[in-house]
């Protein structure tokens, strides 16, 4: 029962962070490896302005989630459009935003260290709480709420939306949306910068209970990638259902086993994904 | 079929000769960064074997270097045999691993490859790692040898020529034909009936073995290994990224790219250690935005406007 509670509350902060990296994947076309960057600036921010101005980490989540959002949107503008632009097909986009956004990561986390090389640590409603028989901390559960929300708003917002329309419909196929007048690099730009923006509320989010620090961004960047391959790549369903999977075999793994082989487990399920779904759990096969 | 031109046979001949006798001039420091160089260039070319036509980037070098050099340690410490044999079965094993990860990953889109291998280094460290301290007793692996540095430096000179040559035959035969077809358009490839998955896993079993071997005869040099030292996912990009800097579409295009980001590399280790995750990622943007094709592809443009 512990492990269940806890590996849902882990996983539905997850969702979030993949829900993130879908957009921009899924949307925009960009594999953004720079993702778990900007979780940890997202933690970062909730850290400064805890530390030195007291400020509340779910008030900082309405200050990071539009900065992160114009800032990924001006780094699809300056950086990732003239990428798409030059790529031949899908394959040589991949490679150039792979290594572009290796480039940009490096280098957010050179930036990071050299400006707070220490762990982010602080301590926010680290009260415990009975759910069900199991303790679990205030911030975790209030984490997960709050994912819920915004994972609950975005889901509304693509499938009720004339906006959310044309993005899922770019997702679909990008040429035949252009074709029915949707203005693709419009909202390719937008997904991007949004998906940007709800992966920096993750980071804010996940640093009231997890301890951050300049360099584990590649971490979170590699889970979300397996949780979006195994719910299928622009499926924000399956991403959800994904995560809550990915929460709860690593929590098993680390209270059963080891904590140290949580990047085992992870690999373990990414390779039967690949293996057997490789178009994910609810994808259709194509080409 | 046209008549051999020697000349590039008789330059790579010279500058063999002239790598071979580096360990007789420089001592200490400067032949310290020359091992570091020459493990470099055998690991970045042979990176490149595979990744310069198919354009998959592997950031798998780290893992296989770490079962080369795990696997020394573990053979001469705790079984006691000795550095030739565990030198010879490590790269196997390596091997092996590049096969399974090929089989699983390379029949889908190049997307799933690289973020398989992005944390293949690490997945095995922790496994590696966990498997000592818990079965094995957390005992520390010693590489003693009496190997010098120039000894070891010799050594990688020679595995850094053996994949030279190799990637000059693999690039006239069939199947170099089938990889660059693989790279300009996989769909083309398959229609004419070439096998692309076996292509490429083959292709990555090659990379496999020598990032392995280098990372058995780079072993003597750490004389104590530790999981965490030798799994190094550091590695892997510095790899990629002296490959892509010196052009991946050449066979020597690594090689122009090893030697100058070494000796910058060295030299800001040493002067700004804060900095160096910065300059990592600043070259890799500087390649993807104004050096897509290398050193190679800039002198090549050099020599064409030069000769018009």
């Amino acid at each position: 029962m512990d492990i269940i509670i806890s590996g849902l509350l882990l996983g539905g902060t997850y969702a979030l962070i993949a829900m993130g990296l879908n957009l921009q994947y899924g949307v925009a076309r960009i594999m953004n490896l720079a993702n778990g960057e900007m979780l940890v600036l997202g933690g970062l921010a909730a850290f400064w302005l805890f530390v030195f101005a007291g400020i509340d980490p779910f008030f900082t989540l309405l200050l990071v989630a539009p900065v992160a959002f114009a800032g990924n949107w001006l780094i699809y503008r300056f950086l990732m459009a003239p990428l798409v632009r030059r790529s031949k097909n899908q394959g040589a986009l991949d490679v150039d935003s792979i290594l572009a956004t290796f480039g940009l990561s490096f280098a957010l986390v050179g930036i990071m260290v050299s400006v707070h090389g220490e762990y982010f640590t602080y301590s926010f409603l680290a009260d415990p709480l009975s759910i069900l028989g199991t303790t679990v901390a205030v911030n975790r559960l209030m984490a997960f709420i709050a994912a819920v929300c915004i994972a609950g708003a975005l889901y509304c917002w693509l499938n009720l939306t004339y906006a959310g329309t044309a993005v899922r419909a770019v997702s679909v196929n990008a040429e035949a949306a252009g074709l029915v007048g949707i203005n693709v690099a419009k909202i390719s730009a937008l997904a991007f910068a949004l998906g940007g923006a709800v992966t920096a509320a993750g980071g804010t989010l996940i640093s009231t209970f997890i301890t951050l620090d300049a360099s584990i961004g590649v971490v979170f960047t590699m889970k979300a990638l397996i949780i979006i391959i195994m719910g299928g790549i622009g499926d924000i369903r399956g991403a959800i259902i994904a995560a809550l999977i990915l929460g709860l075999v690593e929590t098993a793994v680390a209270t059963l086993i080891d904590p140290g082989l949580t990047l085992v487990a992870a690999y373990v399920i990414f390779l039967l994904v690949l293996l057997l779904r490789p178009q994910g759990m609810f994808g259709r096969r194509t080409t | 079929m046209k008549a051999y031109n020697f000349t590039p046979l008789l330059l790579a001949l010279i500058l063999l000769m002239a790598a071979a006798v580096i360990p007789l001039f420089a001592d200490g420091y400067w032949l310290s960064i020359a091992v570091t160089a020459m493990m470099y260039i055998a690991l970045a070319t042979s990176w490149a074997l595979f990744s310069g036509p198919t354009h998959y980037i592997s950031l798998a070098t780290g893992a296989f270097f770490g079962v080369g050099g795990y696997l020394v340690g573990a053979g001469m410490s705790d079984y006691q045999i000795s550095f030739w044999t565990m030198a010879a079965v490590a790269p196997l094993v390596a091997t092996v691993l590049a096969l399974l990860v090929g089989l699983a990953t390379l029949r889908l889109s190049g997307v799933y490859f690289v973020i398989f291998t992005l944390g293949l280094a690490e997945m095995i460290r922790n496994l590696v790692s966990w498997v000592q301290n818990n079965f094995l007793g957390s005992r520390g692996l010693y590489v003693l040898t009496d190997f010098t540095d120039a000894d070891i430096y010799w050594m990688l000179l020679t595995v850094a020529a053996v994949v030279f040559a190799l990637g000059w035959w693999i690039s006239r035969s069939r199947l170099g034909f089938a990889l660059r077809i693989i790279g300009s358009d996989e769909q083309v490839a398959k229609h004419v009936g070439i096998n692309t998955a076996w292509s490429k896993v083959i292709l990555f079993m090659v990379t496999g073995y020598f990032a392995a071997l280098v990372g058995a005869i780079v072993a003597p040099r750490y004389s104590y290994i530790e999981p965490n030292v030798v799994f190094s996912p550091e590695l892997s990009f510095l790899v990629v990224i002296m490959a892509l800097l010196g052009g991946i579409h050449r066979l020597w295009g690594p090689l122009i790219g090893v030697i100058p980001f070494t000796l910058i590399w060295e030299g800001i280790t040493i002067s700004f250690p804060n900095y160096t995750t910065l300059f990592l990622g600043l070259t890799f943007l500087l390649i993807v935005y104004f050096t897509p094709t290398g050193f190679a592809g800039l002198l090549e443009k050099l020599v064409k406007a030069v000769r018009q």
